[in-house]
C-alpha cells in the first residue's frame, strides 16, 4: 500500500499499543497496563523507561535517575543549552518556551544527545566489527579518518570528565558494572589516549552502560532527552531573579567584525 | 574596569554596530555587510534583497530577486493541512503561548518528509549530481547511506519526491513553471524538462520541497543556508492559522475521537482491583 491508498487507509485510524486515556471511564491504559492500577509506587523514571522500553526495572530506573542527577543538569548558565533558559528569563519570556528550547539545543554535536546517541551506535558497531574479526586499532583508525572525531571521546573546554569517577561507583555499587560495553568503551579509551590525546567522557559511559542493558541507540537517546532539563529552571529562576537584560550584557564593541571593511551604500 | 582587549568577543561576517555617545550597549549605526541598514538599506531595499544579503553578504541580481521573491510567496503557507501548520494549529486551539505554535510549526516542518531536513538532502544531492541525468539515476536507486548513526533518521524516500503522492500536483507544477519563466535558471529549467524521469526512478511524484530545494540551489545557498531559510520562509503560514484556530477553540478542531484504537486494552483493570479490595 502506497501513496493515497496508504493515506486513505490512516484516515481516521490510528491503531496503537502505546495506550489510550478513557476520560468517561477514569481510566489510562500505557502499553497495555492500567496506569492506575500498575504504577502506584513508580518514581517518573521508572514509568519514563517503561514507555520508552516496555521495560518494567526499578533499579535500573533509579541508576539512570541517579545519573541524571550527577552528570546532565547542571545549573551553570554557561552552558550552551542552559543559557537559552537564561536568556529567555532576562527577556521575560516564559519558563516552558526557555525550556523548551533549551532541551531542543541540547541535541548538540559537541554534548548532549548527539554523542550519546552516536556512541551508542559506535560501541554496537565496534562490537559487530571485532565479532567479524577486525582488529581493534584498523575500526578505530577508520573511524577517526572518517569522522575526525568519536562520540563519547573529547571534550570542549577540558578534557578530564569529572562525572566519570562518581557514576562508575554508582554503577558499580547498583551491580551493573563489568559489562562488555563498558569494558569496551575503556579499552576504546586507552587506545585513543595514546594515539590521539583523546579522553572519554561521560557519553561514552552512559552509552556503554545501556548497550550492556540492551537498549538500542534510540532508546539510549530516548532516556536522555529530557535529562538537561533540570538545571535549565535553575538557569532560568536565577535571571529572572535579576534586573530584565542584565544577563551577560553584550557591548558594541565585543563584535569582533570580520565583514567587509567599508561601508557601502546601496544602489 | 577589565582590560578591554581580554573580553571575550563574538566573531561575525554579517554585522557591525557603533555605539550610542552615551550608551556602549545601544547601536546607533547598524552595518550588515557592510551597508548601513537603518541609515541607508532601510529606505531602498526590499525584504527579499535584505533576507538575501544577511544569507549571502552581497546584493542579490536581479534575476535571483525574482527567484527569491517567487519561493517566499510558494513558501509562506504550506496550507492549512500541512503537517507543520497542524502543529502550530494544535498550539493555538489549547490557548497555548504564540511561540510555541512556531516552535511547533519548526520542530514539525524540521523533518525528512516535507521539512527542512529533506531540503538539506536535496541541495546535497544537487551538489553532488548537478545535471547530469545518470547521476541523479544513480544516487536515487542507491542513495548514500551514513554508516554512524545520527538524531536525524535515514531518508526513507528520494529528497524532493513525495512518497504519499499519486502525481506530480498542480502548485508544485505551476511554481517550477513560475520559476523557469523568470529565466536563466539552468538547474530549474532542468528540473522541468527531467521531472517525469526523475519520478521514474523514484517511484513518487515531485514535491514542492524538491522545488523548493532546486530554487534554493539556484541561489547558490548551501545545504545548511537552505535547510534554514526552507524552515524561516514556511512560517507566516502556521502563525496565521495557529491564530485562527485559537480564536475558533478546540471544539471546532478535529480531536479525531473516534478515530484511535487501542490494540491491547486490558479493560477496566483498576475498577476490579478496587472492588475485589473493598
Amino acid at each position: 500500500m502506497t501513496g493515497p491508498e496508504l493515506l486513505k487507509f490512516y484516515e481516521d485510524n490510528w491503531e496503537t499499543t502505546f495506550g489510550a486515556c478513557f476520560p468517561g471511564e477514569q481510566r489510562i491504559v500505557v502499553r497495555g497496563v492500567d496506569l492506575f492500577d500498575s504504577f502506584k509506587q513508580s518514581g517518573w523514571m521508572e514509568y519514563l523507561l517503561f514507555v520508552v522500553t516496555g521495560k518494567r526495572d526499578k533499579k535500573l530506573a533509579n541508576l539512570l535517575e541517579s545519573i541524571w542527577v550527577y552528570c546532565t543538569s547542571f545549573p551553570d548558565p554557561r552552558l550552551w543549552n542552559n543559557r537559552v533558559a537564561s536568556l529567555a528569563a532576562t527577556t521575560r519570556s516564559t519558563a516552558a518556551l526557555g525550556v523548551s528550547a533549551g532541551v531542543a539545543v541540547s541535541e548538540a554535536t559537541l554534548y548532549g544527545l548527539k554523542p550519546i546517541k552516536g556512541v551508542s551506535d559506535f560501541l554496537l558497531r565496534v562490537q559487530e566489527k571485532l565479532d567479524q574479526g577486525i582488529g581493534l586499532d584498523l575500526i578505530i583508525e577508520k573511524e577517526m579518518s572518517l569522522n575526525r572525531s568519536i562520540y563519547g571521546y573529547g571534550r570542549p573546554i577540558t578534557e578530564n570528565d569529572e562525572r566519570i569517577p562518581p557514576v562508575l561507583k554508582m554503577i558499580k555499587n547498583n551491580g551493573y558494572f563489568g559489562g562488555n560495553y563498558l569494558s569496551l568503551a575503556f579499552e576504546i579509551e586507552k587506545k585513543l589516549q595514546k594515539k590521539y590525546k583523546v579522553q572519554m567522557n561521560i557519553a561514552a559511559v552512559y552509552g556503554a552502560l545501556l548497550c550492556d542493558q540492551k537498549f538500542t541507540p534510540m532508546e539510549a537517546y530516548y532516556m536522555a532527552t529530557l535529562s538537561f532539563s533540570a538545571g535549565m529552571f535553575g538557569a532560568y529562576i536565577d535571571a529572572l531573579d535579576k534586573p530584565s537584560g542584565a544577563f551577560f550584557p553584550i557591548h558594541t564593541c565585543r563584535i569582533n567584525y570580520k565583514g567587509v571593511a567599508k561601508s557601502r551604500v546601496w544602489e | 574596569m577589565a582590560n578591554k582587549t581580554k573580553k571575550e568577543t563574538i566573531t561575525t561576517k554579517i554585522w557591525n554596530e557603533i555605539p550610542e555617545d552615551d550608551n556602549p550597549f545601544a547601536a546607533k549605526v547598524c552595518y550588515c555587510s557592510g551597508f548601513d541598514v537603518y541609515g541607508d538599506l532601510l529606505s531602498k531595499a526590499s525584504y527579499i534583497e535584505y533576507l538575501y544579503l544577511l544569507f549571502k553578504l552581497e546584493p542579490p541580481s536581479h534575476n535571483h530577486v525574482l527567484l527569491l521573491e517567487g519561493l517566499a510567496i510558494a513558501l509562506a503557507n504550506p496550507g492549512i493541512r500541512d503537517h507543520s501548520v497542524r502543529g502550530a494549529m494544535n498550539a493555538g486551539v489549547g490557548g497555548s503561548t504564540h511561540a510555541s505554535a512556531l516552535i511547533a510549526a519548526l520542530a514539525v516542518g524540521a523533518g525528512n518528509l516535507g521539512g527542512g531536513r529533506e531540503i538539506y538532502n536535496m541541495v546535497k544531492y544537487w551538489e553532488q549530481c548537478g545535471t547530469d541525468i545518470d547521476a541523479w539515476e544513480q544516487i536515487i536507486k542507491d542513495p548514500p547511506v551514513e554508516e554512524r548513526a545520527d538524531v536525524w533518521l535515514p531518508m526513507e524516500h528520494t529528497p524532493g519526491f513525495d512518497p504519499n503522492g499519486a502525481s506530480c500536483p498542480l502548485p508544485v507544477r505551476q511554481v517550477l513553471e513560475h520559476m523557469v519563466k523568470i529565466g536563466e535558471n539552468k538547474k530549474l529549467e532542468w528540473l522541468q524538462n527531467n521531472r517525469e524521469r526523475l519520478e521514474k526512478f523514484s517511484g513518487c511524484p515531485l514535491a514542492m520541497s524538491g522545488v523548493a530545494a532546486t530554487v534554493l540551489y539556484e541561489l547558490e545557498l548551501s545545504p545548511d543556508q537552505s535547510e534554514m531559510l526552507y524552515l524561516l520562509l514556511r512560517l507566516p503560514g502556521a502563525a496565521v492559522h495557529g491564530l485562527e484556530q485559537e480564536k475558533l477553540g478546540w471544539r471546532r478542531y478535529p480531536f479525531f475521537g473516534d478515530g484511535l484504537k487501542l490494540t491491547n486494552d486490558p479493560g477496566p483493570v483498576m475498577m476490579k482491583t478496587t472492588r475485589a479490595s473493598e
